[in-house]
């Protein structure tokens, strides 16, 4: 109990730093809104990947469809009566505060929306396949979605879409508002998550990771639980992919919306580095991972990817659980030695 | 009445006939065995019933339903449930988690995303307490002995409230004392809970004690049945058994 109210304290207060940060340090609230974007994307892969123990490799599917579907809803829901250029990579609208955020707010749900229903479809294919032959059938969805999108001119193709320009009479900033939506928006995905990994729900998803033949013998529709869990996963991954399209401004299929060897990559290092299947491990390690990489980035230049290796590579060789994972096998063997009742 | 008839059954991995011609009957409420030489086909005529694989003819009908087409879950959830040869017991869990994940979560679907209700706890305990591993309730099931496992496993089939339990050698790698203590923990569910019991069994010790009715498969056939002591004085079982 003791234990919990610690937490709670701790949350507090992060979050009360966090709320006052960005008056603080101005000129690095990019980075600042980058940091709850990665905890959002390393906390959604976990919930498959450590609590499940379903590794996905494709998990960047949805956040791309997420950012393209909210353009496009941005970029159609208030425009019929523009002039329409050449091409379609070229197209900005202006739209007025109001209409702004509107469309925003709707593209965003419809973002998370179509990624739910994809992840329903998709998983109802692929998850019944077991443990590794998941993670290589996923090594090609973000692939797909790229080459996919190349070809759509709708979408803009191969030269991607501009996202609308954020309306400048607005009392916030858009640095300012972006960073307090990822905020929110990772604040809600961690307490929904940790409430989820608590119930009923989560332990079935940590009955498969540990023996899912004896879950299946014990009557638990496996299958479904994994789908289940991937919606969740693919509705959160969403709604940051349609803010991160905004914050960049500039949507590219290959390189940002579907951007496997960045994002993709990462969401997995930052959720492995922490320690996966815990609910502090994918924060710690998006923390942990992006601050090295901005840090690397701004002294090492040219040799930073170099120095982000050697990290990782620390991290895999000394604590190939994770730091939290380290930490929880060093806690339960002194549990296990020194209270072989073993409470707590 | 018959909780599960078995109807010449037949099943063969490519050329290798595993199981032929198999039937059994198990009465409702008893305690029924199965025994016969490693490779005799009892472990593939397990997996056949509970649905791990489909058969190749023949029938299979628990409490009036014929299950032979469905799958695994589906026929748990029809209350026959099995535990393996080997443990099968989810590791990295304590043992009260790896009990809670055994009620049935799925009977409220609205309640998924809550804790575990207060009634699940409080079987959890009284079942732990049952098998002997109260005291040992908050350890991770992987850390346990291989006995302790096998009773783990045990209670969290019982967790389920099952009417039909198959056990595919509960006594194996058991130490000698903790073997009279299971057989007493099976009669007992059988006698107090009602829960009729199929064993497969290597233990002739365990098995004659047990089961009022036995079964023995050898070479993929039902080579003979009957009450304990006929099954002992059988000269085909024994030949069976001493490879003659």
């Amino acid at each position: 109990m003791m234990k919990e109210n610690k937490q709670n304290t701790l949350i507090w207060l992060g979050l009360a730093i966090s709320a006052i940060v960005p008056l603080l340090l101005p000129n690095h609230i990019t980075v600042l809104t980058y940091i709850w974007v990665m905890i959002i994307l390393a906390l959604t892969w976990d919930m498959l990947g450590g609590q499940t123990g379903y590794t996905s490799f494709g998990n960047i599917l949805f956040f791309g469809v997420g950012m393209y579907v909210c353009a496009v809803v941005q970029r159609d829901m208030f425009s019929s009566g523009l002039e329409r250029f050449e091409r379609v990579s070229e197209i900005v609208v202006n739209l007025s505060v109001s209409e702004y955020f509107i469309s925003l707010a709707i593209g965003t749900i419809s973002g998370a929306i179509v990624a739910v229903i994809l992840a329903i479809i998709l998983g109802s294919g692929i998850l019944g396949m077991r443990g590794h032959y998941f993670a290589i059938c996923t090594l090609g969805l973000g692939h797909a979605a790229a080459e996919i999108t190349s070809g759509i001119e709708y979408l803009g193709a191969g030269s991607g879409m501009v996202a609308p320009l954020y309306p400048s009479e607005f009392l916030m900033g858009k640095e300012v508002f972006y960073y307090y939506s990822f905020l929110l928006v990772a604040v809600a995905t961690f307490f929904l998550f940790k409430k989820i990994y608590k119930s009923q729900f989560g332990l079935a998803l940590n009955a498969i990771r540990d023996n899912e033949n004896k879950a299946e013998s014990m009557g638990i529709h496996t299958t479904q639980y994994k789908i289940a869990g991937w919606s969740i996963s693919a509705f959160f991954l969403a709604i940051a992919g349609a803010g991160v399209g905004n914050v960049i401004g500039f949507i590219d299929p290959v390189e940002i919306a579907f951007s496997g060897p960045t994002f993709g990559v990462w969401m997995i290092v930052m959720a492995i580095l922490g320690g996966k299947g815990t609910i502090w491990g994918p924060v710690l390690g998006a923390i942990i991972l992006y601050s090295a990489k901005e840090t690397f980035w701004t002294y090492l230049l040219g040799w930073d990817k170099v120095a982000l290796g050697l990290l990782i590579l620390i991290v895999v060789v000394y604590f190939p659980k994770g730091i939290l994972g380290y930490f929880k096998d060093k806690k339960q063997l002194s549990d296990s030695v020194l209270s072989p009742k073993g409470e707590g | 009445m018959n909780l599960l008839n078995v109807k010449s059954v037949d099943k063969s991995y490519g050329g290798v006939i595993a199981n032929h011609d198999v039937s059994l009957n198990v009465p409702e409420g008893k305690i029924v065995g199965i025994i016969g030489p490693n490779g005799s086909g009892k472990t593939t005529l397990f997996n056949s019933i509970v649905g791990h694989h489909p058969i190749d003819s023949g029938e299979i009908n628990f409490d009036g339903k014929e299950i032979s087409s469905l799958t695994i879950p589906k026929i748990a959830r029809l209350g026959m449930l099995r535990t393996f040869q080997q443990t099968h017991i989810y590791g990295k869990m304590t043992c009260v988690q790896n009990m809670q994940i055994s009620s049935d979560i799925d009977a409220n679907w609205k309640r998924i995303f809550n804790p575990f209700s207060k009634e699940v706890d409080e079987m959890v305990d009284e079942l732990l307490a049952f098998v002997g591993l109260y005291k040992k309730r908050f350890l991770l099931a992987g850390d346990l002995s291989f006995g302790q496992q096998k009773l783990l496993e045990f209670a969290m089939s019982l967790m389920k409230k099952p009417k039909m339990l198959l056990l595919d050698e509960p006594t194996a790698g058991v130490n000698p004392t903790l073997i009279n203590g299971l057989i007493d923990r099976l009669r007992q569910v059988n006698e107090e809970k009602g829960i009729t019991l199929l064993v497969i069994e290597h233990n002739m010790r365990v098995v004659m004690n047990l089961a009022e009715h036995i079964y023995c498969l050898a070479n993929g056939t039902m080579l003979a049945d009957g009450k304990p002591d006929e099954i002992q004085n059988d000269k085909r079982v024994i030949d069976a058994y001493l490879g003659n």
